[in-house]
């Protein structure tokens, strides 16, 4: 009865603040709609028996993705009010598709019910209640064992999502004085000093370049 | 009332249309387009999650996880890409990319 409760409000809260995020007209709000989303889920993900998922889902969505969605909203300098141009203009197609696809999931269940065939195999089979093994020491077990290369895989993906940002936005400014530590070693009294011949009663005005 | 798998793909299809639905209804704003995106991998891992619930197979979790993994490299890269965009054209308006038209 408690779980029907807490499962009502997770899901009503998450579908109202996802249709919330798509409407919203400032995309700040929209991104905080993003982590109420997020936050319903990861509830839905708690009543499921998926403890370990559910926080990691705080963590990577609330605690990465939002953050960098926040950081770069706030810091693109974007009029967003000529982006919402068109808004209204665009709902109807949105809507007969969105429709399509709800209209295409509905007839799915309909026709082929809830039946989804037998339980798993044993040897990813989920702990029972009883045993003592939680849920995060079995994901352990399973990702670990059955499913290394796949777990090394996404390390690689984030290792090369990681380089690929990077890459993308480090920029080098023009006219910005950098120290570089082998130009400095190979300086030697050849190229640090300059011996000029001073005519008498005359001068040499400092050249204005190589001073560095 | 019992809630059963029913339940839970309910909550995920209706995500995943909003997200559909999303990115329609913001076409011009590609920060609103990757935020739908977002909430349709969203309701993927429901999906996962409350099938390997109900089938007792964690096999589903696992999945959920790797997808999740993916849907963060997605959003970094992607953000990255808007950053350099705006640099370069002052704007993130959908309808001006394309730079790469023959």
């Amino acid at each position: 009865m408690i779980a029907a409760l807490f499962f009502y409000l997770f899901a009503i809260l998450s579908v109202a603040s996802a249709a919330m995020v798509i409407i919203a007209k400032n995309p700040v709000h929209a991104v905080l709609f993003l982590i109420l989303t997020f936050f319903n889920a990861a509830g839905l993900f708690i009543l499921l028996g998926a403890e370990f998922l559910a926080l990691l889902l705080i963590i990577v969505y609330v605690g990465a993705v939002a953050v960098l969605f926040l950081f770069v909203v706030m810091m693109l300098d974007v009029d967003f009010a000529e982006l919402k141009a068109g808004f209204i203009k665009n709902a109807p197609v949105g809507a007969l598709i969105g429709g399509i696809v709800l209209a295409e999931l509905a007839l799915l269940f309909l026709v082929h019910g809830f039946d989804f065939g037998a339980a798993g195999s044993v040897q990813s089979a989920m702990p029972s209640t009883g045993s003592g093994i939680d849920n995060t020491t079995a994901l352990g077990r399973l990702i670990y064992t059955k499913y290394v290369y796949f777990f090394q895989a996404a390390g690689l993906i984030l290792l090369v999502a990681m380089i690929g940002a990077i890459v993308l936005t480090l920029r080098h400014k023009e006219g910005v004085k950098r120290q570089s530590i082998p130009v400095q070693n190979a300086r030697n009294p050849k190229t640090a000093i300059e011996v000029l011949e001073v005519p008498t009663g005359g001068a040499i005005l400092p050249s204005t370049e190589g001073q560095g | 009332m019992e809630i059963g798998l029913g339940h839970y793909l309910t909550v995920a299809a209706c995500l995943f249309t909003l997200g559909i639905f999303g990115i329609f209804l913001n076409r011009k704003n590609v920060i609103i387009i990757l935020m739908s995106v977002e909430l349709m991998l969203l309701a993927v891992n429901i999906n996962l999650v409350a099938f390997s619930h109900f089938l007792n197979d964690l096999t589903g979790q696992v999945f959920a996880l790797f997808v999740l993994t993916v849907a963060a490299a997605e959003a970094a890269i992607g953000l990255a890409i808007i950053v350099v965009y705006f640099r370069n054209r002052g704007s993130i308006d959908v309808d001006e990319i394309n730079m790469m038209k023959g």
